[in-house]
C-alpha cells in the first residue's frame, strides 16, 4: 500500500495536513503544560494563553503531597519485579509446553489462552477475598504475585508462539555437548528469544505501570505502597478543582512513562504491531 | 531406569511450567469459580457464614434499573468507539504511510496518549472541558465549546467517547499500518494497469488483505470499550446521574461501595458471558472474511 512515489505537491500537501493534525492531537498537553506554570487566578482568567509570570510553586507542592518520590518507586519496585518474573516464569512454561506437548501440556495451554478473554471486573470481587486469606493484600509482594497470575496467559501466549519458531535441532546440539535441561534453556533457548522478551517487556510494562484497580484493591489500604495512579487518585479526589496543583501533579505523573516511551518508542511501536498481530 | 528418568520428567514439569501455572491458578482460575460459586449466594464481604440464595441475586439483578441503565450506556459507548476509533485510525493509516518527510514522528506523536493510564487522561481531560473548552468557546464563539462538557447525559457521553477513541485512535492506527506496510506493491500495480481508481484499490484489494488487522482492531477496541472503567471513574465518576456508569464501575459499586459482594458477583458472571460470547463471535465472524494472501 506503500505509495512509490517521489515527493510530489500532493504529498507535501498530505504532509502539512498530517502536521496540523498532530498539533490539533495534542493540544490537551498544551492546556496542562501551560497551566501547571500559572496561579490559580490566572489559570480562571485564562486557562488558553500562555503564563504571564512563570511559576513552579504548584510542582514543589505537589510533589510534597503526592509524596512524589515514594509512589515513583513504588511503582518502579512493582513494574521492574513483576516484569522480570513473569518474562523469567512464563518462557520457562512456554518452552516446556511447546517441547512436552502431553495431553494434560495441552489442556493446561489451552486454560492459559481460554482465560484471555476474562475481564478483570468478573474476578476482582472473589480475588479480593483470597488474596486476603492467602496474606497477599496489604504487601508488595502479594502485588507482584496478582500480576504473575494476570499477566501469565498473554505472556505465555506470545512466548509459546515464538518457542514454536526456534528449531529443535539447535537444543539437541546442546544437548550432544553436554548441557543440562537449564543449560540448555538458559544458554540456548533465551538468546533466541530476546525479540519477544523486548515486546513481552514493554507491552507488561505498559500495563502494569498505568493499573489502578488492582493496585488500589490489594494495595489500597495502605497509603505507604500507593503506586503513581493510586496517590493520583487520592490527590485528586481532596484538590479538587485546584487546577493549579492538580495540573503539577498530573504532568508529574504522566512524566515517567511518557520518557519511557520516547526513549524506546522504535521498540514500542515494533512491539505493538507484533504483538497485537499474534494477539 | 525408568523411574529416574520419570522422576527427572516431573522434575523438569514442576520447575519449568509449575511457577506459572501455581499462580495462574491461584490468582485467576480459583477466583473465576469461586465468583460463579458467591453469585448464589448473599456474601456481604464481613460475614463469616455466607447462604445459598438460589436465584435471588439474578432475580434482582433483572430488575435493578440502575444496571440497566449502566448496560445501555455501555452498548451505546462501545458501539461508538468502535466505529469512531477505527474510522479515524483507519484514515490516519493511509495518511501516515504516504512517503512524508516527517512520518516516522508524527506516527510517535498520535501515539502517545496510549502511554498514558486511563485514570490520568480522566482527570487531564476534567481540566480541558471544564476550562480549555470554555477559553476556546470564549475566544472563537463556537457554540461546540460552550456547551456545558460533562454537566448534562449527553456532553458526559460524548465527553467519554472523545478522550477515549483520542487516547486509542494512535493504538489502532499502528496495527493498521503494519498491515497496510503488508499489502504487496504488486497486487496494487496490477489493479491499476486494470484501471482501478483509489476507492476500488482500496475496496477490492486493500481491505481484504488487511483484514486480519481489522479483525485485531475491532476485537481490541471492542473489549476495551466495554470493559472501561479508570476512564468512567476519572472523568464522570459515572455521573450526572448515573447516566454514564459503565458496566464494570456498576460491579465494582455494587460490591465494594454497597457491600453486595453476592449480587456483584452475579452481576460480574453476566459480564463475563457477554464479553467472552461477544469476543468469539466477533473473531469468528470477521475470520471467515480473511483471504489468504
Amino acid at each position: 500500500m506503500e505509495t512509490g512515489r517521489k515527493y510530489s505537491a500532493r504529498t507535501l500537501l498530505l504532509e502539512v495536513i498530517a502536521v496540523l493534525l498532530a498539533l490539533l492531537f495534542l493540544v490537551p498537553f498544551y492546556f496542562v503544560i501551560v497551566n501547571s506554570l500559572k496561579k490559580f487566578a490566572d489559570i480562571l482568567k485564562n486557562s488558553a494563553s500562555l503564563p504571564k509570570t512563570v511559576t513552579f510553586d504548584n510542582f514543589t507542592r505537589a510533589w510534597e503531597i503526592l509524596e512524589f518520590p515514594k509512589a515513583f518507586t513504588n511503582s518502579l519496585v512493582i513494574t521492574i519485579l513483576a516484569n522480570v518474573l513473569l518474562a523469567l516464569f512464563c518462557s520457562m512454561a512456554a518452552y516446556r509446553l511447546v517441547r512436552h506437548p502431553s495431553r494434560f501440556n495441552n489442556i493446561v495451554f489451552m486454560a492459559f489462552v481460554a482465560a484471555m478473554v476474562i475481564p478483570f471486573q468478573s474476578i476482582m470481587i472473589p480475588l479480593v477475598r483470597v488474596a486476603a486469606n492467602l496474606g497477599l493484600t496489604g504487601n508488595l509482594p502479594g502485588l507482584i504475585i496478582c500480576y504473575l497470575g494476570f499477566g501469565a496467559s498473554l505472556t505465555i501466549f506470545l512466548f509459546h508462539g515464538f518457542v514454536k519458531s526456534v528449531p529443535v535441532e539447535v537444543e539437541e546440539a546442546g544437548i550432544m555437548d553436554g548441557c543440562s535441561p537449564f543449560g540448555v534453556f538458559f544458554r540456548i533457548v533465551v538468546p533466541l528469544l530476546k525479540p519477544m522478551i523486548v515486546t513481552v517487556f514493554i507491552l507488561n510494562t505498559l500495563w502494569i505501570w498505568n493499573d489502578f484497580l488492582l493496585p488500589l484493591l490489594i494495595v489500597g489500604g495502605n497509603a505507604e505502597l500507593r503506586t503513581i495512579p493510586l496517590a493520583t487518585n487520592a490527590f485528586f479526589s481532596q484538590y479538587t478543582k485546584q487546577w493549579d496543583l492538580a495540573l503539577a501533579g498530573l504532568l508529574m505523573g504522566i512524566a515517567p512513562i511518557i520518557v519511557f516511551f520516547l526513549a524506546l518508542q522504535k521498540h514500542i511501536i515494533a512491539g505493538i504491531a507484533a504483538g497485537a498481530v499474534k494477539g | 531406569m525408568a523411574g529416574r528418568k520419570r522422576w527427572m520428567n516431573l522434575l523438569m514439569q514442576s520447575v519449568f511450567l509449575g511457577p506459572s501455572l501455581l499462580f495462574f491458578v491461584v490468582i485467576v482460575v480459583i477466583p473465576f469459580f469461586l465468583g460463579m460459586y458467591y453469585s448464589f449466594t448473599d456474601w456481604n464481604g464481613v460475614a463469616v457464614t455466607v447462604n445459598w440464595v438460589g436465584t435471588r441475586n439474578f432475580v434482582a439483578m433483572f430488575s435493578d434499573t440502575k444496571f440497566w441503565v449502566s448496560f445501555w450506556f455501555t452498548i451505546r459507548f462501545t458501539l461508538a468507539v468502535v466505529i469512531l476509533t477505527n474510522v479515524i485510525a483507519f484514515l490516519l493509516a493511509l495518511l501516515l504511510v504516504q512517503p512524508l518527510k516527517m512520518r516516522n514522528l508524527l506516527r510517535t506523536l498520535f501515539f502517545i496518549p496510549n502511554v498514558i493510564g486511563g485514570l490520568l487522561l480522566g482527570f487531564i481531560w476534567q481540566f480541558i472541558f471544564i476550562r480549555g473548552f470554555a477559553a476556546v468557546g470564549k475566544a472563537t464563539g463556537i457554540g461546540f465549546f460552550n456547551l456545558e462538557w460533562l454537566g448534562t447525559e449527553a456532553t458526559g457521553f460524548w465527553g467519554i467517547v472523545i478522550v477515549f477513541v483520542w487516547q486509542a485512535a494512535g493504538y489502532m492506527m499502528i496495527i493498521y499500518i503494519a498491515g497496510l506496510m503488508n499489502v504487496d506493491r504488486s497486487l496494487i500495480e496490477a489493479a491499476e494497469i486494470d484501471g482501478a481508481g483509489y476507492g476500488q484499490k482500496l475496496r477490492f484489494i486493500t481491505f481484504p488483505l488487511i483484514m486480519p488487522a481489522i479483525t485485531v482492531c475491532l476485537f481490541l477496541s471492542m473489549s476495551n470499550a466495554f470493559k472501561m472503567f479508570d476512564l468512567n471513574l476519572s472523568l464522570t465518576r459515572g455521573g450526572p446521574f448515573g447516566s454514564t456508569e459503565s458496566l464494570a464501575l456498576n460491579i465494582y459499586t455494587e460490591a465494594f461501595t454497597n457491600s453486595n459482594y453476592g449480587l456483584g458477583t452475579a452481576k460480574a458472571l453476566l459480564f463475563f458471558v457477554i464479553v467472552a460470547a461477544v469476543s468469539s463471535l466477533q473473531v469468528w465472524f470477521t475470520k471467515r472474511r480473511e483471504v489468504q494472501s
